[in-house]
């Protein structure tokens, strides 16, 4: 028996052994991995949570100077169909004199409809402003009772602790009268 | 301690923990170069199986639990959601559904190779209890895990089962009343449940814990149920079954799977898609299969236990005395023991007879005194538990010197009757109680219980001992015998 | 027959060695082997064991498996068979059969049925895009929240409501049915033994009474239900639904598509789950394969001597 038959025939073989190693590793780690996913995908929202992620609103009902209040996503929005007078304010306001500085066509696609996450910014209380008696805030806008902020008619923060503006969410009239928020 | 013969690890990592804790070392100690029977079969892959069961239910059941509410009103329904809303919900429930099932399989099969080669003789005697201890907490999980869902075959279950308790004399309404923690099933029941169901799955892990300890403390039994003598019987645990071990798992996850994504429902019960109705009943209440033979055994005492039963019992007993004191097979006398039995025998098929008379309003024996006074539903429960009972027993029944069922012709033949017995207990449990399933579940009953009280210990007398070959290596070389 | 006395060959560790002294013998002894150094103890297994498992047990557990699926239901009457697009580990839904079976439970079945688990919006595995779901959801009105003033008012249905109810509560189900109550059909066919199969053989089983049978006030015969009394009235007849598709406006082709309808509401998931599960268990079989590969190598040096 030559000697170097008997090696190249070895080296032969640990190849053939080592790929096999290497086929059964891999698709072992691939397994895992594909099991992994569902595991750690099934604490993503669930389908009927993402059913909720948007909503839509009928604007009908809503009379000039009234406000409603919706759902969405577990948090209230604020809906506003400002006067003229409340618009006026707002857009007359010199944008560089503002803490968090928004001009009121940049928070408004319709100028009379405010759309805004009713979240105080700064420690997440619910403002008052939204019932015709409720306390409006130096601004007439919105009061957060909890510290003391002021928002204006385009709920920018004017006064108080709050750092930014009442947050629009992101929204689009499907028609006249039809808003979907999300 | 152990840590003192360490041996070194290249890894500095692997050396600064083991230095400290020797966990690598003890994992090299006990799953790499632990030594084991070079000769183990396929059967010696379902332990590993059962493990990798436990993990998969474990993993799945948390990941249920996220999603689950345990109350009346809303299990169903969030069962619901999880099969429809919940991403990869129907996956993970699937899994979890079946994998009791397969939990079970893999246990049963587990058990039985157990028996089959003597895993459970000395010294092997507290590692088979352990064992023993984890099917019997598997099978309180499962249960409460079916109860869960609260469809009406959960709700029935429950009801059934925990009636099992009231048979129980003097105390048995009140100890009902304290397991459901109500007049009926209800929403403390189904908390209780749930609580327990999370509970009890780590219980196991510590027992399997523990079962695995005595495993390496007396080292794996083998197919020829010899010890290991020298090197040249045993395999280092790695790689030799780790990576057969992996391919057991990978054939039974494969059938798993195909029950997951292609018969899912084909081990439950259609009624269980009903939402739970306290005020309606399903036809026929059947437990989940894996528990149909002992549900077979409790069904099968449609009698109970009168005079002539107890005196057969007695008898039965005295007859059967001599096998379980220390004397040898020629000091035991067979013909008065068969006489013995006979007459017990008479006894009790007197007893099983005018017990049915009494039923069914026949006078044919006319017998005094054939009235129960342990009714038939206590005899059932109590059957129920024996059965399970006497496999904790099971390894001080059986004295016979020779493990394996491979040199012990007679016992091989019991077991293997033993396990179509189980099989036609458990058709027995699935079909109503009624007509000709009736006696066969009684006749099926009394071999699983005469071969474990009866068969076992006379066996261990008077079976003949067989040749042993002189170790494993040289069973396993087979033709170069000495 | 030599009955040894067991209780001289104890010893106080052991079992089974004491016994080999006296002799050896295997059971492999007779298994002619082609080379006797490659021989190892799975031939020893496959002549002793394993064929014994195979030819005594396995066909009880075949047996056992075979008589299982009448386990789960004693007494149950056959179901003819039907052939159903979602058969097998391949089959799919048919849209168009779903479309014409929601259109045959919305304008029959939903008269009395709820079908609550299943929500507007899982309509888009039927085929439906987005407005046309809006559309079937707005024909429906549900009770919004309580406004500020506490008062409920109905509101149209989004699609992220579910199937709205034709009854209130199920004690008015009851109540406007004789009594009998009307299951809710969102999981029926996962519920009954037979299916898809059970729903078409009850819609298509009604048939006159057979003489001799008395019907109550209220109930009908059906051949395949058990019992033969049911308290539905055929709720079929042909041109009951119009088809826009041009399928035949038939009882049978009516059963056929709500059965199809309501295996979709029960298993939304199936689709999926099938095409997973092709996947999954190729891949568990190559991989089983592979490791079969690498523990026979691992296991190579074993069979030498």
């Amino acid at each position: 028996m030559s000697s170097s038959s008997d090696k190249s025939k070895d080296i032969q073989d640990t190849t053939k052994r080592d790929f096999l190693y290497l086929t059964a590793a891999s698709m072992g780690a691939v397994a895992a991995g594909s099991v992994v996913w569902p595991l750690v995908d099934q604490m993503n929202p669930a389908a009927d949570t993402l059913a909720l992620s948007t909503t839509e609103v009928d604007l009908s009902p809503i009379k000039e100077g009234q406000s409603i209040t919706v759902v969405w996503r577990g948090a209230p929005v604020f809906i506003r169909k400002r006067t003229h007078a409340e618009i006026e304010e707002s857009r007359g306001v010199d944008v560089s004199t503002l803490r968090d500085k928004e001009s009121d066509e940049d928070r408004t696609q319709k100028a009379e409809w405010l759309v805004m996450t009713g979240i105080c910014t700064h420690l997440g209380c619910i403002p008052l402003g939204q019932k015709s008696g409720d306390q409006k805030g130096d601004y007439g806008g919105w009061f957060c009772p909890c510290h003391g902020s002021h928002y204006d008619t385009a709920g920018r923060i004017r006064k108080g602790p709050a750092p930014k503006n009442l947050i629009v969410p992101p929204y689009e009239f499907l028609d006249d009268t039809t808003l979907r928020i999300g | 301690m152990a840590s003192g013969q360490r041996e070194k690890f290249e890894n500095p990592v692997i050396e600064w923990v083991d230095s400290r804790l020797p966990v690598f070392t003890m994992m090299q100690k006990e799953y790499g170069v632990f030594p084991t029977p070079k000769n183990f079969n396929y059967f010696w892959n379902f332990g590993a199986i059962a493990m990798f069961m436990l993990v998969t239910m474990i993993l799945s059941g948390i990941i249920l639990a996220m999603h689950y509410t345990a109350h009346n009103m809303h299990a169903f329904d969030s069962v619901e959601r999880i099969m429809r809303d919940v991403n990869y919900g129907w996956l993970i429930r699937y899994i979890h559904s079946n994998g009791a099932s397969f939990f079970f399989i893999a246990v049963y099969i587990h058990i039985f190779r157990g028996i089959y080669y003597g895993s459970y003789k000395r010294p092997r005697e507290l590692l088979w209890i352990f064992g023993v201890l984890i099917f019997l907490l598997m099978m309180a999980t499962a249960f409460m895990g079916y109860v869960l869902p609260w469809g009406q075959m959960s709700f029935w279950g429950a009801q059934v089962i925990t009636n099992f308790f009231s048979a129980i004399p003097w105390v048995g309404e009140d100890i009902v009343l304290w397991l459901r923690g109500g007049f009926a099933i209800d929403n403390p029941t189904l908390n209780r449940f749930f609580s327990l169901h999370y509970l009890l799955p780590f219980v196991i892990v510590g027992v399997v814990f523990l079962h695995i300890w005595a495993l390496h403390v007396t080292g794996s039994n083998n197919p020829e149920g010899i010890e290991p003598k020298t090197e040249k019987d045993t395999l280092p645990f790695h790689p030799y079954y780790t990576m057969k071990d992996t391919f057991g798992i990978l054939v039974f996850v494969a059938i798993y799977a195909i029950f997951v994504f292609f018969f899912p429902n084909a081990l439950g019960h259609p009624d269980n898609y009903i939402p739970a109705d306290p005020m309606v009943t399903p036809a026929h209440i059947v437990p989940e299969w894996y528990f149909l033979p002992f549900y077979a055994i409790l069904r099968a005492f449609t009698f109970g236990v009168n005079i002539y039963i107890l005196a057969g019992l007695g008898l039965t007993v005295v007859a059967l005395l001599p096998l379980f004191t220390k004397k040898t097979a020629k000091e035991i006398s067979l013909p008065v023991m068969s006489f013995l039995m006979a007459l017990a025998g008479v006894l009790l098929l007197l007893g099983y007879f005018s017990q049915l008379e009494l039923e069914s309003g026949a006078k044919a024996l006319s017998l005094p005194l054939s009235t129960a006074f342990v009714d038939a539903k206590l005899c059932g429960v109590l059957a129920m538990f024996g059965a399970i009972a006497v496999l904790f027993v099971l390894p001080f029944l059986d004295t016979h010197p020779v493990r394996s069922a491979r040199y012990r012709p007679w016992f091989k033949l019991g077991v293997l009757l033993l396990v179509v017995d189980v099989v036609i207990l458990t058709v027995c449990g699935a079909k109503p109680a009624e007509g000709f399933w009736v006696p066969l579940s009684q006749v099926s009953m009394l071999y699983y219980m005469g071969f474990f009280m009866m068969g076992i210990p006379f066996l261990s007398k008077f079976e003949p001992i067989k040749d042993l070959p002189k170790s494993i290596h040289q069973s396993v070389l087979g033709g170069e015998r000495a | 027959m030599i009955y040894t006395n067991t209780l001289s060959l104890r010893h106080p560790r052991g079992t089974a060695e004491q016994c080999s002294s006296s002799g050896i013998h295997t059971v492999c002894d007779t298994v002619t082997l082609r080379n006797s150094s490659v021989f190892n103890t799975d031939s020893c297994l496959r002549r002793n064991d394993t064929r014994l498992f195979l030819k005594y047990i396995l066909p009880f557990l075949l047996l056992f498996l075979w008589v299982s699926p009448a386990m789960a239901s004693g007494d149950e009457i056959d179901l003819p068979q039907e052939h159903w697009s979602f058969d097998g580990a391949f089959g799919t839904y048919d849209k168009a059969a779903l479309q014409r079976g929601l259109k045959v439970y919305q304008n029959v079945c939903a008269a009395c049925h709820s079908l609550k688990r299943v929500h507007y919006r899982n309509l888009s595995d039927l085929g439906y895009n987005e407005e046309q779901i809006k559309t079937i959801a707005r024909e429906y009105t549900v009770p919004d929240l309580p406004n500020d003033e506490g008062e409920v008012l109905d509101r149209s249905a989004r699609p992220s409501d579910p199937f709205v109810s034709p009854y209130p509560n199920d004690q008015a189900a009851k109540y406007a049915n004789n009594g009998a109550f009307p299951p809710d059909l969102s999981l029926i066919t996962k519920a009954r033994a037979g299916g898809a199969d059970y729903i078409y053989a009850l819609m298509t089983g009604y048939h006159d009474a057979p003489e001799g049978t008395e019907l109550l006030a209220g109930q009908y015969w059906n051949q395949y239900i058990s019992g033969h009394v049911i308290a539905m009235p055929s709720p079929l007849s042909e041109g009951l639904v119009s088809y826009e598709d041009g399928s035949p406006e038939t009882i049978d082709q009516y059963s056929k598509d709500v059965a199809h309808f309501l295996t979709w509401a029960a298993e939304p998931e199936m689709e999926h789950r099938k095409r997973m599960g092709i996947k999954v268990v190729l891949y568990l079989i190559v991989f089983a394969g592979v490791m079969y590969a690498v523990k026979k190598k691992i296991w190579a040096n074993v069979r030498k001597p």
